[in-house]
């Protein structure tokens, strides 16, 4: 168990621009999905969820830019901004910065685009965000597939807990590019309807754009009241294949068993899962597998692509911070889209918004490359 | 900050020769890089067919990994809880241009899922694991530079925190044919040459 607490908090999504507007949607059950049908983004049409782009621009000028931001960079920067202020820290020298991405500008590399291609190194995008804010040292990108924005949360909590910091800010963000849905739909993986995990009528991956941002802190002074602990955590490989999740769930059994055996608590101590839930059946089978290897099939577990589509590296961090506001509020949130059990053993999905004392979470998130991300988060009062 | 921890080995792997804790192995130095590397793998006798499914950085990272861990004697029967923590400059950026290629021009756009699965820089993590059977932490990380400091820190945390035994981690840097570079090192909680910044840098520059 550590003394290290995820705090101060923001998402910039299609549900709104404040952590609490998102939740409050995701209460009333509405989506940001979205049917488009834009052949300079995909052949054919999908289902997404996209960040107003307007509002994007209103919020992002009232900070004075002095020069051009793409539009992921302002997505991060408008949430970034937001944690800053409300967190009331002073950005020193013992102050980090962790950007979590998966292809960041990774649309400069496109012929078309107004911005130089070296603005796709991602060592360029964690200059911008560095240089915005005047961060005392380097940003340190994370891009491990789609457990960046949750294995940055791990990383924050090891440097402050090896003393190299006393907070660290993440921001992490992904945005709907052609590179991005080409890549998915060659796959044969994206779905031309709302994505519905865990549902035995699943038809794919919806993807979604979300930027999110927390502040990691060895210190609650200040916190706002969803502030949570983190009690361990772990991420490990399935060492199966590069694109295929592990059959026997390998790499997300052993993630949980690392984060559990650090936290010291028991499964039966995790009151809900904020698990990935792509709605493919190949990840949400495996999933499945390693939490009943877990004995963690009684717990409500929910999938929340249905609310944002799957918003790669911002995904685990997202859901990370709806979690905390679950927590707080002492709900269980329906996971949108599931109707009936699509998976080959028991699972505890939550099909209804529900009151319910909280205390506890587990938040997993599983990626190509094989990797896996496992957190356990408490309620801090 | 001081620890109990020794780097065992190393490799370094740039301008097509690949050396091993200092002693060149191989060297081909009139080749493109993929000539270079192809020959390098079969010098090295690694009977591994993915090898060639693999993009240039997995490829890099790969030959890196494989020359370093086959000279530690592992158990393949039994577990090694090897964790795995990677860096570079450009990230996936030499298979994204391919891969922006096939979309770039609506007259030709073939998008690819055997390209596209590389557009992630973790991949060649994921390739190193499937080898050695590797279930183990792993992370990657982009910096501007290599950056000591950061894995000095990362792989402390990690072995002190008991998620790993020992760490492989370094630099492996793919941007294009005469830009790229792998620096690739054991850390372990025994043996004779200090983990410390200092060490790292100096077998880095080496």
């Amino acid at each position: 168990m550590s003394n290290i607490f995820v705090s101060h908090n923001n998402i910039v999504s299609s549900l709104g621009f404040t952590s609490e507007s998102v939740v409050q949607n995701i209460h009333n059950e509405v989506s940001g999905l979205q049917f488009i049908d834009d052949p300079n983004i995909l052949p054919e049409p999908c289902y997404t969820s996209l960040v107003h782009t307007e509002k994007l621009q209103t919020e992002f000028n009232i900070l004075n830019p002095q020069k051009e931001y793409t539009r992921l960079e302002q997505m991060m920067i408008t949430s970034l901004n937001k944690v800053i202020l409300s967190s009331q820290i002073d950005i020193n020298n013992r102050v980090g910065l962790i950007v979590s991405t998966t292809k960041g500008n990774v649309d400069a590399l496109d012929n078309n685009s107004p911005f130089p291609k070296e603005r796709a190194y991602l060592s360029e995008l964690g200059k911008q965000i560095k240089d915005f804010f005047g961060f005392k040292h380097e940003a340190i990108v994370v891009s491990n597939a789609c457990v960046s924005g949750i294995l940055a949360v791990a990383i924050a909590k090891r440097y402050i807990s090896q003393g190299i910091y006393d907070h660290v800010f993440i921001t992490s963000g992904d945005v709907i590019t052609e590179f991005i849905l080409s890549g998915f739909n060659s796959f044969q993986a994206l779905s031309n309807e709302p994505c519905k995990p865990y549902d035995k009528n699943r038809t794919g991956i919806n993807i979604g754009e979300v930027a999110a941002s927390v502040l990691v802190s060895k210190d609650d002074k200040n916190a706002p009241e969803e502030a949570v602990r983190i009690l361990g955590e772990g991420s490990c490989n399935d060492a199966n294949h590069i694109s295929g999740p592990s059959r026997t769930g390998e790499g997300l059994f052993r993630s949980m068993k690392s984060a559990f055996n650090q936290a010291a608590i028991s499964t039966n101590d995790i009151d809900y899962i904020s698990a990935h839930g792509t709605a493919t059946l190949f990840n949400d089978e495996m999933e499945t597998i390693a939490f009943n290897r877990m004995q963690l099939e009684q717990v409500p577990l929910n999938s929340l692509k249905g609310y944002f589509g799957h918003s790669l590296g911002a995904s685990g961090l997202v859901e990370t911070i709806v979690g905390m506001h679950a927590l707080k509020n002492n709900t269980l949130h329906k996971s949108l889209g599931f109707e009936s059990l699509g998976v080959t053993k028991p699972i505890n999905i939550i099909t209804k918004t529900t009151e319910k004392k909280l205390q506890t979470f587990l938040k997993t998130a599983s990626g190509f490359g094989g990797c896996n991300t496992a957190v356990i988060f408490q309620k801090n009062k | 900050m001081n620890t109990d921890f020794y780097i065992t080995s190393y490799c370094n792997i740039k301008n097509n020769q690949m050396s091993l804790n200092g002693s060149l192995l191989f060297s081909d130095e009139s080749s493109s890089f993929l000539e270079f590397i192809r020959s390098a793998y079969k010098s090295e006798n690694t009977k591994y067919p993915k090898f060639f499914k693999m993009d240039n950085l997995s490829k890099l990272a790969f030959m890196a990994a494989d020359v370093l861990l086959k000279n530690e004697s592992l158990n393949t029967e039994g577990e090694n809880n090897i964790a795995i923590v990677f860096s570079n400059k450009s990230s996936s950026l030499d298979t994204d241009r391919k891969h922006q290629e096939s979309i770039q021009n609506k007259e030709t756009y073939y998008p690819s899922p055997a390209v596209f699965v590389y557009t992630l820089p973790n991949i060649c993590i994921g390739e190193i694991s499937i080898k050695y059977k590797l279930y183990s932490e792993n992370s990657f990380f982009i910096f501007d530079n290599f950056n000591a400091d950061h894995l000095f820190a990362y792989s402390n945390s990690l072995l002190s925190d008991n998620k790993a035994e020992s760490v492989l981690c370094g630099w492996v840097e793919f941007d294009d044919e005469n830009n790229y570079e792998a620096f690739l090192y054991l850390v372990s909680k025994t043996g004779t040459l200090k983990h410390t910044k200092q060490n790292i840098i100096t077998l880095y520059t080496r």
